[in-house]
């Protein structure tokens, strides 16, 4: 490391914020144009299991939340690419290399949606596990990032709520509906505990040198069960996994989650993964035709 | 006005605010894509409000109007029942019709007696002010796109027609009263 | 072309930076600032900026220390002590 990238990471570790004109070591900018692209991939990725659902919501203000849930992440990803396009990398370059597999998308999204009961799972758990890594994003060394995960997590939250009545109403509801939520529950709780990464020691994790994640993977997978088993356990509900339990200093014990599966799926071979990667080239290629009418007349 | 014709404008709002919704994630442009989901969601809403004040005088409730019903009760126009994703020209065309035929429809509902409705109206009426600036503002960017211009000529006759449902719209109901259905009388 | 948003969450409070969008031109940016930035009702106005407008100052030279324009260009404390002393007002430190 050079004298100057070393005044660089001391600077980012005590703290130090980055804007877009700032110099920054190469490393620092090729690991946050990563970072902070899978995460504008994930947003529009996560979009598709769920917009399956909207044109099935069984009321007018389930289909208005859910709407307004999918249509929060699609303005999430544009706020993300906006802050990848400023650190030099262009937002169809992103959706390139996302559809040709280049890139990668985190692994929930890569699994399908199969009833209601999931509507319900993924609003309230998997955007409660995302919350928490992107409550520690606000930390970010990079500072135009920092500043839309405010906005991105004020979204988030509502979210949740949904989620949450979504749930609370299927349980205070018929055993049919009850079923529902246990059948989705014991279906993403294996891709939910992947979901924070492997248990990488924070000193280790070149995200974490760099003051880009505030927070290493386990200390967030911890917040989640902290902060989500209790919620789950509270309305009767099990989680397939009969070794979790908190122990006595506060530590949740669990089964290792398959960090093989994780791996294979994130690597773009996750059960949808496909499937969803070629309506994203579909989609964006019937209507290639719109985006060049738009600049033709560039004012 | 009764509630019958009170359907009419709730089933169209609630039909083409669902297709509008179809786009939701699928756009050809995310910021486009964030706010023609806010125009579907406007849609839906001003159904809503009209279900619920039609639902008042029959009876029931919003949801059930807009349910429960057979798919041959609905009262929306053809023009709304079709699924024109993902050809993004004919969306606009459908978009920029349906704005310019409804404001009339809404204007003679400002006029109203009942002062419930004619409010109702007035607001919507204040929210379809900026669904027709942004069908304005695409119509002139599509001025020349062949596609666009004779999806106007092709859609806008089907704006009146009511009396009988397009093919697709049997399987647009199917899908929307899907999970309702799947558990009878169960709440969401 | 890119377009800077600033908003401001409620009346009598600053306009911040809340981000950018990209549209073909300012009708456009209009519309998709006003929903991206004021859909859930955060803010009570949005001014829309063409990134070419902004224009970005960021070196500032005090070459000559310019005490005057400091706090600490102000030493009060001392001559304070003495003027209470002369009008034996002095107090207790």
């Amino acid at each position: 490391m050079t004298p100057r990238e070393q005044e660089f990471l001391e600077y980012v570790q005590s703290g130090g914020q980055v804007e877009t004109e700032d110099w920054m070591p190469d490393d620092y900018r090729t690991k946050l144009i990563k970072f902070i692209e899978m995460h504008g991939n994930s947003e529009l990725m996560g979009v598709l299991p769920e917009r399956e659902w909207i044109l099935r919501a069984p009321t007018l203000q389930r289909k208005l939340a859910l709407t307004a849930k999918v249509q929060d992440e699609v303005g999430h990803s544009q706020l993300i690419y906006r802050v990848v396009e400023d650190l030099g990398k262009p937002r169809e370059q992103c959706l390139d290399d996302l559809i040709s597999g280049k890139s990668k998308f985190h692994n929930v999204f890569h699994y399908p949606t199969k009833t209601w009961g999931d509507v319900g799972v993924i609003a309230w758990l998997v955007d409660a596990a995302a919350i928490i890594s992107q409550k520690a994003l606000l930390k970010c060394s990079y500072a135009p990032y920092a500043r839309i995960m405010k906005k991105i997590c004020w979204e988030e939250s509502f979210h949740i709520l949904h989620g949450r009545d979504v749930i609370l109403t299927m349980m205070l509801g018929t055993d049919e509906q009850r079923e529902l939520v246990q059948e989705a529950l014991d279906r993403w709780w294996g891709p939910l505990m992947q979901f924070h990464g492997n248990p990488i020691q924070r000193e280790q994790d070149p995200m974490y040198v760099w003051r880009i994640k505030s927070q290493g993977n386990e200390e967030a997978r911890q917040q989640f069960l902290d902060g989500y088993v209790p919620q789950i356990w509270e309305l009767g509900l099990t989680v397939p996994d009969p070794k979790l339990s908190k122990r006595d200093d506060g530590v949740w014990e669990y089964t290792e989650p398959d960090w093989d599966e994780l791996k294979h799926v994130v690597t773009g071979h996750g059960p949808k993964t496909a499937e969803r990667l070629a309506l994203r080239r579909t989609t964006r290629e019937e209507n290639a035709w719109v985006r060049q009418a738009l600049l033709a007349r560039a004012a | 006005m009764n509630a019958q014709e009170l359907l009419e404008l709730a089933d169209d709002e609630l039909i083409l605010g669902w297709r509008n919704s179809e786009w939701t994630g699928i756009a050809p442009l995310l910021e486009e894509d964030v706010a023609f989901s806010s125009i579907a969601q406007n849609e839906i809403g001003h159904a809503r409000a009209l279900y619920e004040l039609a639902a008042r005088e029959l009876g029931t409730t919003a949801d059930e109007l807009a349910f429960d019903r057979e798919p041959g009760e609905y009262r929306c126009s053809k023009l709304v029942q079709l699924r024109l994703i993902p050809d993004w020209s004919r969306t606009i065309a459908r978009h920029c019709i349906y704005e310019r035929l409804d404001q009339a429809r809404i204007k003679a509902l400002k006029g109203q007696d009942d002062p419930e409705l004619a409010g109702l109206a007035a607001k919507i009426d204040r929210e379809e002010a900026y669904h027709r600036m942004h069908a304005e503002m695409w119509a002139e960017r599509l001025a020349e796109e062949p596609r666009f211009t004779a999806a106007l000529g092709e859609l806008e006759p089907l704006f009146d027609l009511r009396d009988e449902h397009v093919p697709e719209f049997e399987q647009l109901w199917q899908e929307m009263t899907s999970v309702r259905r799947s558990v009878a009388g169960a709440t969401w | 072309m890119i377009y800077e948003v600033f908003r401001q969450e409620r009346k009598g409070q600053a306009f911040a930076h809340a981000g950018s969008v990209e549209a073909p031109d300012l009708a456009f940016a209009d519309d998709y600032a006003r929903e991206q930035f004021g859909r859930r009702g955060e803010s009570t106005a949005l001014w829309v900026v063409p990134r070419e407008s902004v224009h970005a100052i960021e070196d500032f030279v005090d070459e000559l220390q310019k005490n005057y324009h400091r706090v600490d260009g102000y030493p009060l404390k001392e001559k304070l002590a003495k003027a209470r002393e002369r009008a034996g007002t002095a107090r207790a430190s």
